[in-house]
């Protein structure tokens, strides 16, 4: 071996490098960071009406719940800089969940451990830092499982064990002393009551959009013709403002019972829930019948043709391969259209149609931000929940798909 | 087998298929060979009635085809097209019990002849028929598209450019395959396609096609010794023609039956193109033959070639 270095080849003794392997892993490590300095985890307010006074997270929360969020910020940290393989994927989305599950334990506690060091009638509400952190680690666990590849059983066992342990901690009363606890508890049957006519809105509006949108996207696929009017027509719909809708249906809703009054009876008015459907319906009508019909129009024609060719007959054409190969669009459409009808029916509370809006225009009203979030938690819960299942739904359909 | 009468197809006002008759007889391999637009294709999806004719009639074995429901019709007739068209969805087993199932098939006999299919076309059954279109090469999803065509066992097949999306290799051995199949099962078969060298490979009967109508019907042979007109002279060639003689010749019409000579045999089906090559590259002017069990039937020479 020739020891001699030549002229060229002056590279220092020792050298230590470090590679960066997940730089969205570091930016939010960083941002985790940033805000637990910068902010309040919780805010402490002696009424409902007056903002908190920020507490920081090391000075509210247990000393090992602490020590555990920061070993475990530090180990993401590091993981940042190790070469990625399947095996440290997975251990990276088990801490960014212990994390996730930590952060929201440090929240109860902090809540408890200032109201019984305080006064009676303080609350404690979720500081920016709080949501910051949550968010954080619930991205960092969603870019592990991407990066793992993850299958649709991962996934739903990744977000059943968080759902476990968030039950875990609940069920525990760790969140007890948590204003927003505390909303809950004083309208625990009005919450159920809310999320379940939530719940029965959507539904019920997502199965009309369905059973009139499928056929109307089939119609549009079959003949182009109808393309170029349907489609005008429920773009028009689409961008009509949500609320300003809600309103527009009183007055012809109210034209109608008039002249009919028997629809009375069965619980169309005005306002209430028949509007709010009405709405919701016309409004997830333009996804579902342009997937459907892009779905239909997207299936290969030489696999239609061979079909004619074997003998098949039109009705067998459609069942056999038409729609089966269109069917990860057409869940595709009634996943954006869910989504999108939680959403806007919270505002439907507004006509009175009830759901999680109710607590959320109440809150607006009476300046209570955890009344608020007592609405639109769930909501966005719900809209998180529907996705998922919807994704993982259209992934399998379409694995099967696969081309 | 198929009788087509004075058929004319109409689209828009340009006539594509214009009075066009033809005879193909049953167990024949019948070639349309055309450049595009010449109405082969068309001709063909009027067979089977994807494409209705605007006049004339076509028979199938002496039964006017527009009296038998289309669906129960193309049941009947194996089709495969260029783009393969195998259903993407389905595994290769469901794919090729297409037809067997519509026609209601008990289970177990779809089984069977699935796996009988995938022997034929030289597919692992225990490998290859659990699997889908995707996971397959473009060769062996047209070898899934020709055994699918085969799959109700029809009399009649009809062939759309079937080999023309599959590279060159891939395309000789289906055309050998197919070649095999045409021997062992004496199917009929109508076969579309713009490629001379492969109408010369495998027909028994070539229709040279042109503006829709037919501008000579014959052997390959036929074609090339004697065409018709300057359009079909054009059309096969005229350069390298002597080449393809050579092609569509065989080694059993040239050779000296019990004499001998020395090296690896040629098959008595070889074209006389592949003994001249392999006289070529092993330079020799005398080659052995041998039948197709192996056994030494005698010899041929350079001079046999150009006789």
């Amino acid at each position: 071996m020739n020891l001699e270095p030549g002229p060229t080849d002056r590279r220092p003794a020792f050298s230590f490098s470090l590679d960066m392997h997940n730089r969205v892993l570091l930016v939010l490590v960083v941002v985790a960071l940033a805000a637990t300095v910068l902010s309040g985890f919780v805010g402490d307010a002696p009424n409902r009406l007056v903002s908190g006074r920020p507490i920081s997270l090391w000075s509210a929360a247990d000393a090992i719940t602490m020590a555990g969020i920061a070993s475990g910020g530090v180990a993401l940290l590091a993981a940042c800089f190790v070469r990625p393989s399947k095996p440290f994927h997975c251990l990276v989305a088990v801490l960014a969940a212990v994390l996730l599950l930590l952060v929201l334990a440090a929240a109860g506690q902090a809540a408890s451990n200032l109201t019984q060091s305080g006064r009676l009638a303080s609350r404690i509400s979720l500081g920016p830092a709080f949501w910051v952190l949550a968010t954080c680690a619930a991205l960092g666990l969603a870019d592990a499982l991407q990066r793992l590849d993850a299958g649709p059983i991962a996934q739903v066992f990744a977000a059943a064990s968080i759902a476990a342990g968030a039950i875990l901690l609940a069920v525990s009363g760790i969140f007890d002393a948590l204003s927003l606890s505390q909303e809950f508890a004083i309208r625990r049957q009005a919450f159920s009551d809310a999320i379940t006519r939530h719940m029965a809105l959507v539904g019920t509006s997502v199965a009309l959009a369905a059973a009139i949108g499928f056929p109307l996207g089939i119609a549009a696929a079959k003949r182009p013709g109808l393309q170029n009017p349907v489609f005008a027509v429920l773009n028009i719909l689409q961008t009509i403002p949500s609320i300003a809708f809600f309103g527009l249906l009183i007055w012809p809703l109210s034209a109608l019972v008039a002249r009919v009054p028997q629809l009375a009876q069965f619980g169309v008015g005005s306002i209430g829930v028949a509007p709010a459907i009405i709405a919701l319906v016309l409004y997830a009508l333009l996804p579902v019948v342009r997937n459907t019909s892009v779905g239909l129009t997207g299936v290969d024609n030489a696999v239609i043709e061979a079909g004619r060719g074997m003998g098949m007959n039109p009705g067998q054409i459609f069942r056999r391969i038409e729609l089966p190969l269109a069917l990860p669009v057409l869940l595709a459409g009634l996943r954006i259209v869910t989504v999108q009808a939680i959403g806007l029916a919270v505002v439907a509370a507004l006509i009175g149609a009830g759901g999680l809006g109710t607590f959320v225009f109440d809150g607006l009203g009476q300046y209570a931000v955890d009344l608020v979030l007592l609405g639109a938690l769930p909501a966005i819960f719900l809209a998180l929940v529907a996705d998922f299942i919807l994704q993982i739904l259209t992934t399998m359909v379409g694995r099967r798909l696969a081309r | 087998m198929i009788e087509i009468e004075e058929v004319t197809k109409f689209y828009g006002d340009r006539r594509v298929v214009d009075r066009l008759s033809l005879t193909v007889p049953a167990g024949d391999f019948c070639v349309l060979l055309g450049s595009s637009g010449c109405g082969k294709s068309t001709t063909l999806k009027m067979i089977n009635r994807l494409i209705s004719a605007d006049g004339g009639a076509i028979r199938i074995a002496g039964e006017d085809i527009t009296t038998v429901p289309a669906e129960a019709l193309r049941r009947r007739i194996g089709y495969a097209i260029q783009s393969i068209g195998l259903f993407p969805h389905w595994t290769v087993e469901d794919n090729i019990a297409t037809v067997p199932r519509l026609l209601k098939w008990p289970r177990g006999r779809r089984g069977d002849r699935v796996t009988e299919l995938l022997e034929m076309l030289r597919l692992r059954p225990d490998i290859y028929r659990a699997k889908y279109p995707h996971q397959l090469s473009g060769g062996e999803q047209q070898r899934v598209g020709v055994a699918r065509a085969l799959a109700a066992d029809p009399e009649l097949l009809l062939m759309d450019e079937p080999f023309g999306a599959v590279d060159p290799l891939t395309r000789d051995d289906l055309q050998a395959e197919l070649a095999r199949i045409h021997r062992a099962t004496k199917k009929t078969i109508v076969f579309v396609t713009h490629d001379i060298e492969e109408a010369l490979r495998l027909a028994t009967r070539i229709a040279v096609m042109q503006d829709g109508r037919i501008a000579q019907l014959g052997s390959a042979l036929d074609i090339l010794e004697h065409p018709a007109s300057d359009f079909v002279a054009d059309f096969v060639g005229r350069q390298g023609i002597g080449l393809k003689l050579l092609s569509v010749r065989r080694v059993r019409d040239r050779m000296r039956v019990g004499e001998t000579a020395e090296g690896d045999p040629l098959s008595v089906d070889a074209s006389l193109r592949d003994a001249l090559s392999a006289m070529t590259t092993r330079r020799t002017d005398r080659l052995p033959v041998c039948d197709a069990t192996g056994r030494a039937v005698g010899a041929i020479a350079l001079a046999d070639l150009v006789r």
